[in-house]
């Protein structure tokens, strides 16, 4: 094939990529998008694979059944409430892809003079790839519940991470001025220590952050090995997802009020352990009996799920409820704040599956807007984001986080085992004040009696 | 002509700021199936791992091209088919349900 043919080709493959992310502007438009970009990988993988001087069919076939198998047995079988470790092990396989495809090319040049440039995207392409590669295994097991959630230090974890940093960069300049493959791959193997040594610290509660970051280094390992073949789609598409990635861990941060040095080098919620103990003031208790009659009677209710809620599996009966006070007139929205669930959007996405329409899901600022003019709001397995501390205790751990504003509607419900605190050991003046009733029992359980309640009503 | 480098970091940098115009206006609702979409989008590297198969007389790197090759289409196969499976399970409201 002619070279600007293929050139051609490969940009409108690139193009297919931004209008798939252009559609995702909307979820009316967005499945469509979706099979728009994947028409473009189809279209560079026929372009590739007629363009090649040479593929060996026999290693590619296979490479391409067993990749094909795994993928689309994991896309068709995981639970939506694992999708966080499932993207987080993708990230790691874009990851492995760059690393190794680039450290083929490395063999391919071995004892032949390489440009500098060359040689140096090679090295920067192994070490994102390597460090992807690793960090997202170590994602995946925190959240698949195989290590430890909570983040792992010990004395001078920092000081080692920077010391096999400048090892890399040492073994770099080595592999860049003799071109010899031992010190290349020592980079590679050091890389794939770093990327396990970067993300142990770092506590479950941030893994959104560290997937949405990771997601972006797939993209950047993708435009680096782009840079090494000399491929402007694998530029293009790389620098996409690099973007991606990088707005999403930004927008998280922003919603927890916190740096992203903070996220990777705070180990957050390693001291933290030592709940506060509940503050004075009195709690007011409801029945799912009550809060049928207060539901029904309500013009405007607004749920308000927290991770909590999917853990016990309970949106399909939040839809339920909803359901039913729906046929009853009364009009139900969904507070989402970003860090509800497990990764950026999780939530969205959970309560889509329990059949809720995506125009009920609100932001946080459509949420806030609506608070003060609604009747009821239902918190279920949510704490520190309806904290009003953040917003009104300057001495509060999360002071400054964006939350929502529960406490500014008539009645404020909220659906919890205990008074216990979240994840951060704060404690929640919310459960104290004189608009909010507290629903002890599981967010299941409870709303499973509201459900039979509302029956009665 | 500059070299290859060079237009390589101009097209990363002009890509990088399309990217960022088009995910900025992605809504909340939708960044789940926009990170498995990017990991699909990704697998892009199934390019790099096709030309890689095509190294002669070196085990190694054959080894190296089958594992790009299968962790690529995983991303390519996977991706596009679990943010499909997820975009279809956005509905609007249906109309016979408030009545």
């Amino acid at each position: 094939m002619n070279a600007n043919v293929e050139a051609i080709l490969y940009l409108i493959a690139a193009i297919a990529f931004i209008i798939g992310l252009k559609r995702l502007g909307s979820p009316r438009t967005a499945r469509r998008g979706n099979m728009i970009s994947g028409a473009g990988m189809a279209l560079a993988v026929v372009v590739t694979l007629v363009a090649a001087d040479r593929v060996s069919w026999a290693v590619l076939t296979a490479g391409a059944i067993v990749g094909s198998l795994i993928g689309a047995v994991l896309a068709l079988r995981v639970k939506m409430t694992a999708m966080p470790q499932m993207v987080a092990a993708f990230n790691g396989f874009g990851g492995l892809a760059s690393a190794l495809v680039v450290g083929a090319e490395f063999l391919k040049t071995e004892g032949r003079l390489v440009p500098i440039e060359v040689i140096l995207t090679m090295i920067l392409s192994v070490f994102i790839g390597a460090v992807t590669f690793t960090g997202s295994m170590v994602a995946y097991a925190k959240l698949q519940g195989l290590l430890s959630g909570s983040p792992i230090t010990y004395a001078g974890q920092k000081i080692a991470n920077a010391l096999l940093f400048a090892g890399i960069l040492g073994f770099a300049v080595w592999a860049q001025a003799t071109q010899q493959s031992l010190p290349f791959l020592v980079v590679g193997l050091i890389s794939l220590g770093l990327g396990v040594l970067v993300v142990i610290p770092i506590g479950g509660a941030d893994m959104p952050v560290v997937i949405a970051l990771l997601n972006s280094l797939s993209g950047m390992a993708a435009a680096a090995t782009g840079f090494v073949i000399d491929n402007s789609a694998l530029v293009i598409a790389g620098a996409l997802v690099g973007a991606s990635g990088i707005i999403l861990s930004l927008l998280m941060c922003e919603a927890m009020n916190r740096s992203i040095a903070n996220v990777l080098f705070g180990a957050f919620g390693a001291t933290a352990g030592q709940p506060s103990a509940p503050g004075g003031g009195d709690v007011h208790t409801t029945t799912p009996d009550d809060l049928a009659i207060a539901l029904t009677y309500a013009s405007r209710v607004v749920m308000v799920p927290g991770y909590g809620l999917a853990v016990a599996q309970a949106q399909h009966a939040l839809r339920e409820v909803a359901t039913i006070l729906e046929r009853r007139g009364v009009e139900v929205r969904y507070g989402i704040h970003p860090v509800a669930g497990r990764m950026p959007g999780h939530m969205n996405v959970l309560l889509a599956e329990a059949d809720v329409p995506y125009e009920y899901l609100l932001d946080l600022d459509q949420t806030n807007a609506l608070l003060p003019r609604t009747d009821v709001v239902l918190v279920l397995g949510a704490n520190d984001v309806v904290n009003p501390a953040a917003r009104d205790d300057p001495g509060s751990q999360i002071y400054g986080m964006p939350i929502l504003e529960v406490d500014r509607a008539r009645t404020v419900v909220v659906v919890k085992r205990s008074l216990s605190p979240g994840f951060a050991g704060i404690d929640n003046p919310l459960f104290y004040m004189d608009g909010t009733l507290m629903l002890f029992a599981d967010a299941k359980k409870a709303l499973t009696d509201i459900v039979a309640a509302l029956d009665l009503v | 002509m500059p070299a290859p480098v060079i237009i390589g970091i101009v097209v990363f940098v002009l890509a990088s700021f399309v990217g960022f115009e088009l995910i900025a206006k992605v809504p909340p609702t939708l960044h789940t199936p926009l990170m498995s979409g990017s990991n699909a989008v990704s697998g892009i590297t199934i390019v790099g791992a096709i030309v890689a198969t095509g190294i002669e007389n070196d085990t190694l790197a054959a080894v190296f091209a089958f594992v790009a090759v299968a962790a690529a289409m995983i991303n390519v196969v996977g991706g596009y088919l679990v943010t499909d499976r997820m975009l279809g399970m956005f509905r609007r409201p249906k109309r016979e349900e408030s009545e």
